[in-house]
């Protein structure tokens, strides 16, 4: 914890945000804090209020109080576009790519209104050579795992200092979400801080450097993976009580610290990584 | 003294009651009596100058109760409804040709518009807003130049009404007064009852949530239809009103019978009066007929101000000036809406209720 | 035969509507607004032209670019005031206030103009030249060259759509508005500047409709209105190219129908709209369903 605060002021700081949907309250005074660098994971069951809370930070949802900070400015009150042109852009759930535009047209868009950095599309091809035959082509026809590429594409090419990832594996083959996965290391290496959100709860703990966890709207889990046990999420991720939800788990013995391997075969589990409506 | 439904909810040995939202319909009964009593005499105290401008009322406040009648509560913006109101025109002028008294061409008119109705919302009915709106104005345009075709009956320059030559024209004006008050009474009437009925609730539904509606068995078709037919009647009977007092028909030129202009004045009546409530178009009408009066009819400047006037209203008080009293006042002339009264409550214990609600910070 | 010579009449005619309708169709298609003032605009522009040419002499084909420029302009301020604020209060209260303002405009016009028409005047010559084909065919210059310049307008538009940076917006935020918003773009800006298209495209419309028929205040409704949107439904929602297809349908139509009898004109062109609207309510060239 301490090497977190001797690298400076965080760059994105949240503070006691409270968000209502109507008169429905998704969001009771959370708070967060992702330093330069970090792989700063949200998980929570569905509802849980992670998605409204990346919204949130994008500027789609306003919230009823509470605070957003970005670089030392207070961005709270800031129009989502503005967000991006500062740096902070989203990779929405459901990949939401322009259907009438082609695969690069998705690209150009994203490229719109840049900042400065070392992204642009031809970057983006390196990173995802298919997209280099392909881009004439209309995204409605392509797989979920090429429009999640499509999508996170659009977003690098803004050059974003805090990249949004807003449930990447959502419809995706866990192979799939692999590979996407693994092309984090070149995003953080190009100096990019990422926050996402993600219902697969193993896939998160593998590749996130710090977490939280949210419950109905509350901070039930905060840490690093190294320092939480398995029993401890799952814990956060239904509430107090469920102690002996994970029963039908066996984990190695040789791996007392190992995070819980969780799959969509177990039906305990099976109702968390397939799922309609986030929160 | 309360209107008790006849229905009763017994849950847990008690019952709740349900009502209808306002205590004293007797009295808003009598209300109404009387002003009906007193119009109905006016031609007896006032010139038939000022009762002409009374007819003129008359007509524009049928108009806005249909056209409140299909946007208010039906969804439905309408952009030609003169269709229906020129065809009431000539559907009394086309029988009093053949020697049928305007008075009963009134009836004809009616029915006339309202069976025409039929095929031309079929042409519609899937459309939605915005489209139907244009199309509706399309259909408009259609009928007018159908009409303006047919030369034995004036053809592009309209025709004379026969069948009330030899009429004291004082009295002429007092029957034509009457009768447009009549019909003005049947079609709010006619509104009032058919909110207060099945299909009004129909309405209600469709209006708060369609989906919802819809997947709840509504048949959102079929009430849409229905209030398209009313007002279209509505409208044609408005439209023989206002053949008998101009005793002429004459389609298109400025204040013809399939101007635009009309839809104009209906809708803006209603928008500023108050959309999507019976008393709306009443206080709507009465605006308009100041206005109109004040820069003279005809003049097209009480046209640009109604405009002006709608369109602000349409955007910073939406519920019209009626709408903003009621949210102020509480106040109904026309109840159609319910409470909902659990065990034991009283009016009095309700308010008591909403005013500790209410100053919660 | 004389048909042939009406069809190609029809078929130029249907480029000026299409002109007409372009405009109509992006606003409805980008902000999904019904603009119902759409028609009296380009009466206005027709009327700008005129005040223009009274007042500074100017030859009448300079004053498209003028009045193009003014119009664009007025229609970028009137989207972020006016109708920017009625959408956000609902489709009725959009419909409401474009009605409004086109009852205004209308009448606004009759107050100041009266309400006898106005032309203008391009020279006789320039109207009534024509060249023959064969021995049957004629074609005024004049037809042929507004034509030849909706053409253009529609091509520059969809060069516009595809191949620059705030023609890709448009159709981005007509796609998905919250996706452009989180690529950096400001959507009420980019409907300010497809109402600007659109206020131009019908401006041009509304000159060159000047030149061959003569303005009066209530053509804004009585014809460019609804014949724009016959072309847009008869063409297909969404496509440039099916609004010029539906509005050389709609020119044909009544070419023909004026040929049987010269009331038949625009009496026919509805025909064609209404049968297209049972049969086939997307349209000619649309593939999916009427929304």
């Amino acid at each position: 914890m301490s090497s977190r605060t001797a690298s400076g002021a965080p760059l994105l700081d949240v503070r006691d945000l409270v968000v209502h949907h109507g008169q429905l309250r998704a969001l009771s005074g959370i708070s967060l804090a992702v330093y330069p660098g970090e792989v700063y994971a949200l998980i929570g069951a569905n509802g849980a209020g992670k998605s409204t809370l990346l919204r949130t930070i994008a500027g789609l949802h306003h919230p009823t109080s509470g605070s957003i900070s970005y670089d030392g400015r207070d961005v709270t009150g800031l129009r989502p576009e503005k967000r991006a042109t500062a740096g902070i852009v989203m990779v929405p759930e459901g990949r939401r790519l322009f259907p009438t535009l082609s695969l690069e047209e998705n690209l150009k868009v994203g490229g719109s209104f840049a900042r400065k950095g070392p992204w642009d599309i031809e970057r983006v091809f390196e990173l995802f050579p298919w997209m280099k035959e392909r881009r004439g082509q209309k995204t409605a026809q392509m797989s979920g795992g090429e429009q999640q590429s499509v999508a996170i594409g659009r977003a690098l090419v803004a050059n974003p200092r805090v990249l949004l990832l807003d449930e990447l594996s959502l419809g995706l083959a866990p192979v799939i979400v692999q590979r996407i996965y693994g092309m984090l290391p070149q995003i953080l290496e190009s100096g990019i801080t990422v926050l996402l959100v993600e219902q697969d709860v193993s896939q998160a703990l593998r590749v996130a450097t710090h977490l939280q966890c949210l419950l109905e709207g509350h901070t039930t889990l905060e840490g690093t993976p190294a320092d939480v046990t398995r029993e401890q999420v799952e814990a956060a991720y239904f509430g107090a009580g469920s102690a002996d939800a994970g029963e039908e788990y066996s984990q190695s013995p040789t791996a007392p610290h190992t995070p819980p391997h969780i799959d969509g075969s177990n039906p305990l589990w099976s109702g968390l990584t397939t799922s309609s409506r986030a929160c | 003294m309360t209107e008790t439904a006849k229905t009763s909810i017994r849950s847990e040995e008690q019952f709740l009651k349900v009502t209808r939202s306002r205590r004293n319909v007797a009295w808003s009964g009598v209300g109404a009596l009387v002003v009906i009593v007193v119009l109905f005499a006016f031609p007896y105290y006032v010139g038939p100058g000022t009762t002409g401008i009374m007819i003129q009322g008359l007509i524009v406040l049928t108009l806005a109760s249909m056209w409140n009648l299909l946007a208010g509560y039906a969804g439905l913006v309408s952009v030609g409804q003169q269709a229906f109101f020129g065809i009431g025109a000539y559907f009394v002028l086309i029988p009093a040709i053949h020697g049928v008294t305007p008075w009963a061409g009134l009836f004809i008119a009616t029915i006339g518009a309202a069976v025409v109705a039929v095929p031309l919302w079929w042409l519609v009915a899937r459309l939605r807003l915005g489209y139907f709106a244009i199309a509706t104005w399309v259909l408009a345009s259609v009928v007018m130049l159908v009409f303006e075709q047919i030369t034995s009956i004036g053809g592009g320059s309209g025709m004379a009404l026969p069948g009330l030559t030899g009429y004291d024209p004082a009295v002429l004006t007092a029957d034509t007064y009457w009768a447009a008050l009549t019909v003005a009474v049947l079609a709010i009437g006619g509104v009032y009852l058919l909110l207060r009925s099945k299909v009004g609730l129909t309405l209600t539904a469709i209006r708060d949530d369609e989906r919802a509606a819809r997947s709840s068995g509504v048949r959102v078709g079929l009430a849409r239809m229905g209030v398209f037919i009313a007002a279209a009647a509505g409208c044609g009977a408005a439209g023989g009103i206002l053949a008998i007092e101009q005793l002429q028909v004459v389609p298109s030129t400025s204040g013809g019978v399939f101007s635009v202009q009309w839809t104009a004045e209906m809708a803006f009546a209603v928008i500023i009066g108050g959309l999507g409530t019976i008393e709306g178009p009443i206080l709507g009408t009465i605006v308009y007929m100041v206005l109109q009066q004040t820069l003279q009819s005809y003049n097209a400047w009480y046209l640009i101000i109604l405009g002006l006037v709608a369109i602000a209203i349409a955007l910073f008080a939406r519920r019209g000036l009626w709408g903003t009293l009621d949210e102020r006042f509480n106040i109904r002339l026309f109840p159609v809406g319910y409470h909902l009264w659990s065990p034991g409550e009283t009016r009095r214990r309700r308010r008591q209720a909403v005013e500790a609600a209410s100053s919660l910070p | 035969m004389e048909w042939v010579n009406d069809i190609i009449q029809g078929l130029l005619t249907g480029g000026l509507y299409a002109l007409f309708a372009c405009g109509l169709s992006l606003m409805f298609g980008v902000m999904k607004v019904v603009n119902l003032a759409h028609g009296d605009l380009a009466t206005v522009a027709g009327y700008i032209g005129v005040g223009i040419i009274a007042i500074s002499h100017v030859p009448v084909l300079w004053s498209i670019p003028i009045v193009v420029v003014l119009m664009a302009v007025l229609g970028y301020i009137l989207q972020r005031s006016l109708i920017e604020a009625a959408i956000s209060r609902g489709e009725l209260t959009t419909l409401i206030v474009t009605f409004g303002l086109s009852i205004i405009i209308e009448n606004g016009l009759q107050q100041f103009f009266t309400a006898n028409s106005r032309g203008l005047g391009v020279g006789d010559s320039f109207i009534t030249s024509s060249f023959t084909i064969g021995s049957q065919i004629t074609i005024a210059y004049f037809n042929l060259a507004i034509f030849v310049l909706a053409v253009v307008v529609l091509l520059g538009l969809q060069l516009f759509m595809t191949h620059t940076k705030y023609g890709r917006l448009i159709r981005a935020v007509a796609d998905d508005r919250e996706a452009a918003q989180l690529s950096g773009a400001d959507y009420r800006h980019v409907f300010g500047i497809a109402a600007a298209i659109a206020f131009g495209t019908v401006a041009i419309a509304g000159i060159c409709d000047g030149m061959i028929t003569t303005l009066s205040p209530t053509i804004g409704t009585d014809t460019i209105l609804l014949f724009a949107f016959a072309s847009v439904v008869i063409g297909g929602l969404g496509s440039l190219w099916g609004t010029l297809l539906g509005g050389i349908v709609l020119g044909v139509a009544q070419a023909i129908g004026a040929q049987i009898n010269p009331n038949w004109e625009p009496l026919a062109g509805y025909a064609v709209f209404l049968l297209v609207l049972v049969v086939r309510p997307q349209g000619l060239t649309s593939r999916g369903a009427q929304s």
